[in-house]
Order: structure tokens, then sequence, then C-alpha cells
């Protein structure tokens, strides 16, 4: 595994003092997570096993290295998460003997605090329980995987997002970010939510991961599954539901570009089985990763915005 | 093997270049900025017929391509920017991250904040009003923000028949303005974002240009000269001490280098402390280096075993710079709420937050003409404005116009955390003569703004 700047001497008119896009983004992230660990006192690190929170853990590995990472992790399960992601979730968190803290939305729902929306779609509810984890569990600094090419509305973030009390956000009051100063000063009860991969691509994350040689859940890569289609997307059947009438199932090849809730998060069709495969797949793709596979931002222009008001990811 | 792994091999290769456009609608610069995203193929099909879809129900023509960014409920209702716009595309040779700044809302802070980060920025004029107010509005926010590379996109060359001397009178007209505010190199390429001449592909309507497009130039432009050529800086940000069994004595300086080339057997100064040492490694993310450079991200060992913490700076001993608790620099206004003579501040520098007060407020700027207004007692959201601040604690500060990491600074509100003012430290701009047409107040210590 190489890991360290490499040498460009064919770059032309950078070399020798040059870095690679990835080692730039890396050393960008890095330096956001060591930001966060000398001004915060309990941060934490969002983890769901899905890719991006996945990469997120590498950086923040590398970052500490050879001392432990200096964060727990916290992980809101819907209750409709797919099996092989809580499996990775649980061997990395034993792998690297990191703690976790997972926040229930199936608890929610059997104590009666939130309700089973009609339409069994359970990502919007992830924001009541994520935000009492943040405030009962008092995390002052959350890390967050979202990037700024995911989303318009995610366009406009900021690295360091800061949130009130009740985990709102405010896109006319957030602190312009010059340089590379962060300023995280907050109130007691606020908290700043952070996100070192702002400034990659999903083609970034890819490569990285390609370099790096981390270790991901089978279901990014192409395999046969029974799925079914609902508003124009493959969806797989588990406890949370299924196929309804007029609807049919069928075996596919197909695989994962993005991982949430079974009941919104679409598998596109490929057959795509190594990382190099799947590199050239997003390359070629000519959907958004979101626009491919995420019913919940089909809802409305401004659904991931007003979601992420109220204190989504 | 195959095609797969070439491309792949060719993709992790490349650099990558920060850059910033400012500008309004009416020059063009978001048909360039959509010419560039589309020719690289970076909008997607999905983006491109939702922008489509809006713009048609708003009866316009063409997509809209600033609908792509203005993701806020408020900037689709009110059809503006409000604030700056990070895109991202990629060519085979580089990956460029493009902060679009707005020039309806906030315009300075926007454009300030944009110019940041850049490594070059991308200067707009209509070739039929050549360089106007706007221009040298943009010209002096990137001498301020001592952006390296300046290029001068002289667009509408369709409109004015694709005449070479309306180019040249333009290009020499704001060279001659951008040199004289300290502007190391300017590049002007005559274009027409809308026709495509000399955006991606070179004109076939002007074969008297032989220079490079604006995507060639941006793909091929020098990026890491800048910050290796520095005396090397390292803002101190976390100790690693694992303590562990396996690493029981392990004690390292985690941080990004600001500038400079360090050497593993370097001999170091620590500031303020003012303790020497010397380099005994260099771990880069997992691998051992005997050699490191800005902006990597590292961690060092010393030598001695010294007082280091968050908040201090780790220098060559032979270049070390000096720490100071009086700070005379230049601002830029971020927040409403207006900063007084007198204000009691924080000042974040590097890793380093401490307090400070507001002295001295001498002046305020214009950027438009570049005149002066003396004792202003106050600065408001986007006004320029040079400033002395006594800090409680002494800064290893450099001028910004040596090191823009470790000579720029924000001032915040101790009270409620508000970023007040972005700040560079010592002269507004290189040139010491200003410009020719500016109505400067000369004095015998040298053109101060």
């Amino acid at each position: 595994m190489t890991t360290a700047a490499h040498l460009h001497t064919d770059s032309g008119s950078d070399a020798p003092y040059a870095l690679s896009h990835l080692d730039a983004l890396e050393s960008e992230a890095v330096h956001i997570f060591r930001e966060v660990a000398g001004e915060f006192e309990k941060p934490v690190v969002l983890f769901s096993g899905g890719k991006d929170s996945i990469v997120m853990l590498h950086l923040a590995l590398k970052a500490f290295a050879p001392a432990p990472v200096p964060f727990t992790l916290l992980h809101v399960d819907t209750g409709h998460n797919f099996p092989e992601v809580l499996d990775y979730r649980d061997r990395a968190v034993a792998k690297h003997g990191l703690r976790l803290h997972v926040a229930s939305v199936q608890e929610y729902i059997d104590a009666g605090k939130l309700r089973e929306r009609p339409d069994g779609v359970r990502n919007p509810l992830q924001t009541v329980p994520l935000t009492e984890a943040i405030q009962s569990l008092k995390f002052d600094a959350v890390f967050g995987g979202g990037r700024r090419d995911e989303e318009k509305a995610r366009a406009k973030e900021r690295v360091f997002s800061l949130r009130d009390e009740f985990s709102q956000w405010d896109p006319r009051r957030q602190r312009p970010e010059l340089w590379q100063l962060y300023n995280g000063r907050h109130a007691p009860g606020e908290h700043v939510r952070v996100f070192p991969l702002s400034n990659w691509t999903e083609l970034d994350v890819w490569q990285y991961i390609a370099r790096e040689k981390i270790e991901l859940p089978e279901i990014y890569f192409a395999h046969e599954r029974e799925v079914f289609k609902r508003g124009g997307m493959w969806l797989t059947a588990g406890e949370w539901g299924g196929a309804k009438g007029g609807e049919t199932t069928e075996t596919r090849l197909i695989r994962y570009r993005t991982v949430g809730d079974m009941s919104c998060t679409g598998a596109v069709d490929s057959d795509a089985t190594t990382l190099d495969a799947v590199i050239t797949e997003i390359a070629a793709s000519r959907l958004t990763e979101r626009g491919a596979t995420r019913a919940d931002d089909k809802l409305s222009e401004a659904a991931m915005e007003d979601r992420k008001r109220e204190g989504y990811f | 093997m195959t095609s797969t792994t070439e491309q792949f091999a060719d993709l992790s290769a490349t650099t990558l270049l920060r850059f910033a456009t400012a500008g309004s609608v009416d020059d063009g610069k978001s048909t360039l900025v959509g010419r560039l995203l589309h020719d690289s193929k970076s909008i997607l099909t999905d983006q491109l017929e939702a922008v489509e879809a809006v713009s048609a129900q708003r009866g316009q023509d063409t997509p809209d391509l600033a609908l792509l960014t203005d993701g806020l409920r408020a900037e689709r209702e009110q059809g503006i920017t409000i604030d700056v716009a990070y895109r991202y595309f990629a060519t085979a040779r580089r990956r460029f991250i493009l902060a679009d700044t707005p020039g309806h809302v906030q315009y300075t802070r926007n454009m300030v904040t944009g110019a940041s980060t850049a490594d070059l920025a991308v200067v707009l004029v209509d070739a039929r009003n050549g360089v106007i107010e706007q221009t040298r509005r943009h010209a002096a926010v990137a001498a301020l923000l001592r952006v390296p590379h300046v290029v001068l996109a002289v667009n509408k060359m369709d409109l004015v028949g694709y005449a070479e001397p309306v180019f040249a009178a333009i290009a020499e007209e704001f060279t001659a303005y951008a040199s004289d505010l300290g502007v190391p190199e300017i590049t002007a390429i005559p274009i027409s974002a809308l026709a495509g001449d000399n955006v991606v592909e070179p004109s076939a309507n002007m074969d008297w240009y032989g220079g490079p497009t604006v995507l060639e130039h941006l793909e091929t432009v020098p990026v890491s000269h800048d910050l290796t050529a520095c005396p090397a800086r390292f803002p101190v940000q976390y100790v690693i001490r694992p303590q562990s069994a396996e690493h029981p004595d392990y004690r390292g300086y985690a941080g990004q280098i600001a500038s400079g080339v360090l050497r593993v057997g370097e001999a170091v100064t620590v500031l303020p402390s003012g303790r020497t040492s010397t380099i005994e490694g260099i771990d880069a993310l997992g691998e051992s280096v005997d050699i490191a450079w800005a902006p990597q991200s590292v961690t060092l060992r010393l030598k001695d075993d010294i007082d280091i913490s968050r908040g201090d700076l780790i220098a060559p001993s032979a270049s070390a710079p000096a720490t100071t608790q009086d700070v005379e620099a230049t601002v830029c206004h971020v927040a409403d709420q207006p900063l007084a003579v007198g204000a009691r501040v924080l000042i974040k520098h590097t890793t380093r937050t401490v307090k400070a007060i507001v002295k001295e407020i001498p002046s305020r700027l214009t950027l438009d003409d570049l005149s002066q207004h003396p004792n202003p007692g106050q600065l408001v959201a986007n006004d320029i404005g040079r400033v002395v601040v006594r800090t409680a604690e002494p800064l290893a500060l450099d001028a910004y116009a040596d090191s823009r990491r470790t000579g720029s600074f924000l001032l915040i509100d101790p009270a409620d955390g508000t970023t007040l003012a972005a700040g560079m430290a010592g002269e507004s701009f290189a040139s010491k003569a200003g410009p020719p047409d500016a109505a400067v107040q000369a004095d015998e210590e040298g053109w101060d703004f």
C-alpha cells in the first residue's frame, strides 16, 4: 500500500513538488479531522457502513496513527438497513477497537415517538433519533460524509456548519469560510457538523478506495438479486415491505451505487464486479448518484434543503 | 491490461487546481462556466433535465445553468445567487474546484472568500465595454488576496468582429492596471463563450491569436511552485501520543505544511517559545519519508523532548518568522455587525486563537477606484479597510505577501462566535507605486493601499 504523496515526474510544469488530486484531497480531509480533534471536546463520526463514511473512517485512522481515533462512532439505524452493511459496520468497529452508538428508528416507532409513514420510507424519520442522540450524548462536533457534488443544497454547505440547539441549519446565517481557517465557535447546546469530504466527488471517493485498497460491503459490486421496480428504481424486498399489486419481482444483475434505507435506495443495472469496473462505469455515467438511486430526493426541488434545515445529515 | 487500467492510471495522476470566477451574468460568466462544465461532460443528464424543466417553466429559451448550484429555496425564489457555489469538474489532466462567486449580493465577501483559496482567478470583460469599474474591482480583489495567476477573458469577441485591435487594447489596459497592483502573472485570452471560441477548442475565427484556450491554460498553469518556493511553515494542530505498549514513547506533531519544504535532519525553531531541535522523522500518513512539502498533512518527530502544543509553529531555524503582538493588516469585513475601534475580538491565526483589541482603523478602501477614506471609525459588511490590532499573546505571523496561509487570520466575535473579518497581514498590494489614476494620498512611506 502506498500512502504518501506520489511524486510526479511526468506531470510537466508541476514537478517536482506536485501532489496528485487524491493526495491533495486526502491532506485537506486529514487537516479537517485534526482541527476538530484540537478544538472540540466530544466529536463523533456518523458511520453508516456506506462508502463515504467508510472513507471518512479510513482518513481518521490515518490522521491519528499510530494512536487510535479519538472519536466515537454514531449510526442511525433505520431498522431497514441492508444486512450486509450492518455486518460490515460491526466488523469495522471490532477491527479498529472503536466505540459505536446506535440510535434506532425502530425503537422510536415501537415507543410511539415516531410514526411509520404510509409509504414505508424511513429516511426522513432519522432526523429525530439523530438530533436526540447528539443532544443526550453531548456531542459538540459531528462528522458527516456529505459532499458538495452530491446535491445542490449541499453545494452551499460549509466544511464547518453550525447547528443550533435544535440541530437546525440556517443557510442564510452561514459563516464565510476563508483559507483553511475553520471557525468552530459555538454556544453550549449547539454543535458543528463537519464535512471532511466536502470537495470530493463520487469518482474521487472510488479512486481513493481503489488506491488505498479499502474493503467495502459487497452490495456495491454487481451481483444477482431479486428486485422489483417502483418509482423507476430497482428495490429489494425485506422486512420493510415488498412488491405490491402490479409490481413484479425479477432477478437482475445489479449493484448499489449508494447505501441507505432499503425502502428508498435503488439499485442500478450493472456488471461491474471490480473496483476498476465501478470506476469506469461511474466515469461514463450520465446520471448523478442521487438522481439514479434515491427516491427521497425526488420528492421536491428542495427536499434536501428542507431535511437539512431540520437537522438531517 | 486494458483501457480501464490506463484510464484509471491517468485519472489518479492528475493534479488539483482551485480557481475562482467573478462577475455578473451580463459578462457571460454563466455561459463560460456552463461551457466548461458541459464540454468537460460534468453536467449529467438528470441535472440538465431538471434545469431545463425549471427554465422552461419560467419561460426561458435556454437552460439557466446557475440553477445547477442555486440549490437554496431563497435563491430559486428570487432568481439570484446568494452564496459562493463550488463546482467540480475534471479533464484527463486535472481536477478542478471552481469557486463561482455571485455578483449580486454580498459581492465583496463572496469574491474574497472564493479568491482566498484560489490558485487562479478568471476575470471576465465584455469586449464591447472594455475595462470598466467592475473589472478594476475584480483585479483589486485578486491582487489583494494574492491570487498567483489571473486570466483576463475578453468575452463576446464575436460581437466586435473578432478584431485583434479591440482585444489588444483591452489586454494592454488591464495588464498595466493589474501589474501595478502587483498581480504577478496575467494571461489575456480572446473568447466567445457563446460560440465556443477559445474556451475549450481553439477559435477558427481568430487565427491572429496563438495562445492557449481557457481550458488549456487551466490544465497547464503550474500550481505547486507558489507554495513550495516559500520558507517552510508548520503550524501544530495536534500532538499524537499513543502511550501504547507498541508505541510507548511515540510523540508526533500533527499538522499540514502551510508553505515550503521540510526535510529530515533540518534544524527547526518552535515559536513562540523559541526552543530549537532537529527533525528526526516525518510520517506522511502511514509512510516514513525524508522530505515533505506544502500542502501535505504529515506528523513530525523531533530529536528533543520539548514542550510543544497546538498553536505552536515549527519553522526552519534559518528562516523562522519573528513574533509580534502588534498586527497591521488589511481586512475584509464579512459580518452584519460592524467592527469598531476598541472592539475586543479573538484572532484566529493558523492553529492559534488569542484575544485581541482593535486599536485603530486608519482607513477604509473603495475597491472601484482604490481611493481611501481615513479614520472611518468602524467597518461594516463588505468594507475593506486597514486595521491595527494588539494581541494578548505573540503570534508568529508572516506578511500575507510572503505566505497566504500563515499571513492570514480571522477576527471572531467572542460573544457569539461570528466571523467578523478576514485579515491579511502587511501591505495591501505588492506595488509601492500605486495605479496610475488612483486617488491615493501617497506619503513618504510609500503607497499603503
